[in-house]
């Protein structure tokens, strides 16, 4: 019974069955060579509503200091962008960026989502890419993008992190991985893992595709025997490190080899009260984010990398009573990468005058976020524009060409 | 189909145990649901009001650290007491996570703790703050338990009118716009996130039919509820909003009191459109990703038949023949597979016990987060997912096996035979594969965690 088995029987049946491990490596050998794509795209999905407001501040328009008496401290030349506009201090250390044409804004973006004001069906409805959630939601327009796509393997895209994203869900295969586990089991345990879950087509492939990353990303999922794994698996909870960071770097080495599309999120955006304080955290966890993917993927790479950074809506004009800013409509959008025609703040700046806003409190979005994530994924891997408008994102009207990549 | 005890612990309750028996009948069910709360007794959570108490000291000890004329001596003690108070906060927290631990593997009345967590999570609240981020153990202890076998309206209002909730969604910092602490403090106002969440999660839907005015309405009705860490839930005057509101078409009272802000939670708990929303989400929670209709629609029917009597809307749920469908149902959460694991594996209560913080961080705190599901701690007010998919992800099964391969660590002592233990987690009808597998593993260790891995155990 010990002899005559491996991963490999269990990847195949699991793949066989399922969809995430058919591309593994020990089917298809040869999917290195079949990459798509030689440049690279990353969504990070900024959860709870980021106030584009604050994040890249209009100092241009005479209504914002209005709006906000209490939020925003004075202007500081040092992060000025273009004349108008000026970055959030705890986005400070992005401006070496900003001067090198690698990160942009989009202002006054949102989706079609309006009035209900709520995170879960804005965030479903960003992930969705869809006019409405009306009718269901069953996929990802990030995995409904890979569904076209000749030769997209579970190699080309990574969802990174312990939650699930809609936006990778989907027919396509997609690795969802969060780079903190480690499992190590004899030869024996993975043939009788296979065996107890075959009948399960959904848990197989899940452990199946559990198995291969576990044994792609450090140490290798079968071991010699019984003490090594024990002391293998009590080694890997004693490495530390930031969580964000982590994942980052987890980004930077799957994007370095064959993966072209990597997807993560950051929370923490929500900042109902004292957001003096409670926006600097996020923002700058977001800055060192994008640093980290920089470095972490070489200047090659990065020249040929889009990074968009997205949020559900963004938050009122006006700060509420808890100096803080309630759920908006229009919000901002980043970008960043080698790959951007950076150093400018996209997208048609509708004023703060009350008269001017969305429902006399928010900023009226003047394009719609999904036509700007489009544009990047046009130019980086050449999808039709039809694609994108039937298939990809229904309902959505690209406009015409921003120019967004070089 | 109908009743089947294996079933009622497995599906209904946190699993099997081999030293407790599983309920003999749906009446028993249910007469548990109601009885004396004899696991919160016997697995104590401290009262909020300990975790108020923290609140105050902290703010005592803020102040000393911050005032001008203290020495730096008074300031350095004030801050290593400070220190020790968020290290006391947090140990709290573990411990309370063991105490809920072991309540679900020492309880006789599976589907008590069961809808205790569902509610819990129904009612998401946790502390945004170091010494309120345990406050969740005792909210649930004050607010949910005691409301599982009453009336939806009750539940919904000791709910909304608890400090943590009203710390969580932010009701703590709403003042009317009119109201006299507007007049005299400028900068305060309307917060509406409370109104939002009590329409869209606890009530009517996310599909319900409300509109942004209901919201503000709502919002301006709420404005008195506060609390204070010295006397906990209040209604404050003067913060409340004058005049009366209108919501979902009815008018709320001018009086600035309690009594209409419980007035229009009662009207929403009794809404044919939170009838919908509430049977519906327990059948998807305990039944099915998308459940039977005719199940759902009898249970629709009880609640609006009884205004909301929850034991009513249990029962109509256990009485259905498609509660008891033999095919495999949902996937559990973490939180189950974990609780149901060391239920079966009878893990003795002096030893998780024992466990001091530390471990109790390395052993469940920790695993929990990495198969998704961090310790009270969801994305958002929305709590957790109830759609399968969201938790047979690559990563999900890496955690659960991580953890499943852990058990000698949680144990330290024999691991039970493989062979016994399959009988006693899954039992009678065992599926010939995993009692295969459970013979044929190379060590103890990898038999257990072949049993706590299969299908078998994690569908119910």
């Amino acid at each position: 019974m010990a002899q005559g088995f491996s991963r490999r029987g269990f990847l195949l049946r699991a793949g066989a069955v399922g969809c995430s491990a058919a591309a593994s490596p020990f089917v298809t050998p040869m999917s290195f060579a079949a990459t798509p794509w030689d440049n690279r795209l990353v969504v990070i999905i900024l959860r709870g509503a980021m106030d584009g407001l604050d994040a890249v501040r209009p100092w241009g328009d005479a209504d914002f200091a209005v709006a906000r008496p209490g939020l925003v401290a004075g202007r500081d030349a040092a992060l000025d962008l273009d004349g108008y506009f000026g970055l959030h201090p705890a986005l400070g250390a992005l401006m070496p960026l900003w001067r090198a044409g690698e990160l942009a804004a989009v202002q006054a973006v949102s989706t079609p989502y309006r009035d209900r004001r709520s995170h879960f069906d804005g965030q479903d409805l960003l992930e969705a890419g869809g006019m409405s959630l009306a009718g269901g939601v069953k996929d990802g327009w990030l995995n409904r993008m890979l569904q076209g796509v000749p030769g997209a393997t579970a190699q080309t895209t990574y969802a990174i992190g312990q939650e699930s994203m809609l936006l990778t869900s989907g027919a396509a295969p997609v690795s969802n991985w969060a780079p903190d586990v480690d499992l190590s089991l004899s030869a024996q345990g993975v043939r009788l893992l296979e065996m107890t879950m075959q009948d399960d087509p959904g848990l197989a492939a899940a452990m199946a595709e559990a198995v291969r990353l576990a044994d792609a990303d450090g140490d290798a999922v079968v071991a010699e025997d019984e003490g090594e794994r024990m002391a293998m698996m009590q080694g890997k909870a004693l490495r530390g490190g930031k969580g964000h960071l982590r994942i980052a770097d987890f980004a930077a080495l799957q994007l370095r080899e064959a993966a072209r599309v990597a997807s993560f999120s950051i929370g923490g955006w929500d900042t109902h009260v004292n957001q003096a304080n409670t926006l600097t955290r996020p923002l700058k966890r977001l800055a060192e984010v994008i640093l980290r993917l920089r470095d972490g993927v070489g200047p090659k790479v990065w020249g040929k990398t889009t990074v968009v950074m997205m949020t559900e809506f963004g938050r009122t004009v006006r700060e509420n009573g808890t100096r803080g800013t309630d759920h908006g409509t229009g919000g901002a959008m980043l970008l960043a990468g080698g790959a951007l025609r950076g150093g400018r703040v996209y997208g048609a700046w509708p004023g703060l005058a009350e008269t001017a806003l969305y429902d006399r409190r928010d900023l009226l979005p003047t394009s719609d976020v999904r036509a700007w994530a489009a544009w990047a994924m046009r130019d980086a891997f050449g999808i039709e524009r039809s694609q994108l408008e039937a298939r990809v994102f229904p309902g959505l009207d690209m406009g015409d060409d921003p120019g967004l990549l070089l | 189909m109908g009743f089947d005890p294996i079933r009622a612990e497995m599906r209904f309750g946190y699993g099997r145990s081999p030293v407790i028996g599983a309920p003999t009948s749906i009446d028993a069910m249910l007469e548990g649901v109601a009885g004396p709360d004899v696991m919160a007794e016997r697995f104590a959570i401290a009262p909020f009001e300990e975790v108020r108490a923290r609140v105050i000291l902290r703010r005592a000890l803020r102040k000393q650290i911050k005032a001008t004329d203290a020495s730096q001596a008074e300031r350095d003690a004030a801050i290593t007491e400070q220190k020790a108070l968020y290290k006391a906060a947090y140990q709290d927290g573990l411990h309370w996570l063991r105490q809920t631990m072991q309540r679900r593997v020492w309880t006789s009345t599976g589907f008590r703790e069961r809808l205790a967590t569902f509610w819990g999570d129904h009612f998401t609240a946790y502390g945004k703050m170091q010494v309120l981020r345990a406050g969740t153990g005792p909210y649930l202890d004050e607010a949910i338990r005691p409301n599982l076998a009453g009336r939806f309206e009750d539940m919904l209002i000791a709910a909304v009118r608890h400090p943590l909730m009203l710390h969580f969604l932010d009701q703590d910092k709403s003042v009317g716009p009119n109201s006299d602490l507007a007049q005299k403090a400028a900068g305060r106002g309307l917060n509406e996130n409370l109104a939002r969440e009590v329409l869209e999660l606890h009530t009517l839907g996310v599909d319900g039919p409300y509109t942004q005015d209901d919201v503000r309405q709502l919002a301006e009705l709420f404005t008195g509820l506060n609390w204070t860490p010295h006397k906990g839930a209040i209604f404050r005057k003067r913060a409340a909003e004058p005049g009366a509101e209108t919501v979902l078409g009815r008018r709320y009272g001018a009086a600035a009191e309690i009594a209409p802000v419980e007035d229009v939670l009662r009207d929403l708990a009794r809404h044919p459109a939170t009838a919908r929303h509430i049977a519906r989400k327990l059948a998807v929670h305990f039944v099915a990703d998308v459940p039977d209709r005719d199940l759902v629609a009898a249970m629709e029917a009880r609640y609006r038949e009884t205004g909301g009597d929850l034991v009513a809307v249990y029962e109509a749920m256990l009485r259905h023949p498609a509660a008891w469908r033999a095919q495999a149902g949902n996937i559990k959460r973490p939180e189950a597979f974990v609780s149901s694991s060391l239920r079966a594996l009878a893990v003795p209560e002096d030893v998780l016990g024992a466990w001091k913080s530390g471990r109790i961080n390395r052993q469940l705190r920790q695993p929990l987060a990495r198969m998704g599901q961090p310790w009270q701690r969801p994305l958002g007010p929305d709590g957790w997912s109830e759609e399968d998919r969201a938790w047979i992800t690559p990563q999900g099964m890496a955690g659960r096996l991580q953890w499943a391969l852990g058990v000698p660590e949680v144990l330290r002592q024999e691991v039970p035979d493989p062979r016994d233990f399959v009988e006693v987690a899954l039992g009678p009808v065992v599926p010939e594969r995993v009692r295969f597998a459970a013979r044929a593993a190379e060590s103890r260790r990898e038999g257990i965690a072949l049993v706590l891995m299969s299908p078998a155990f994690q569908r119910v």
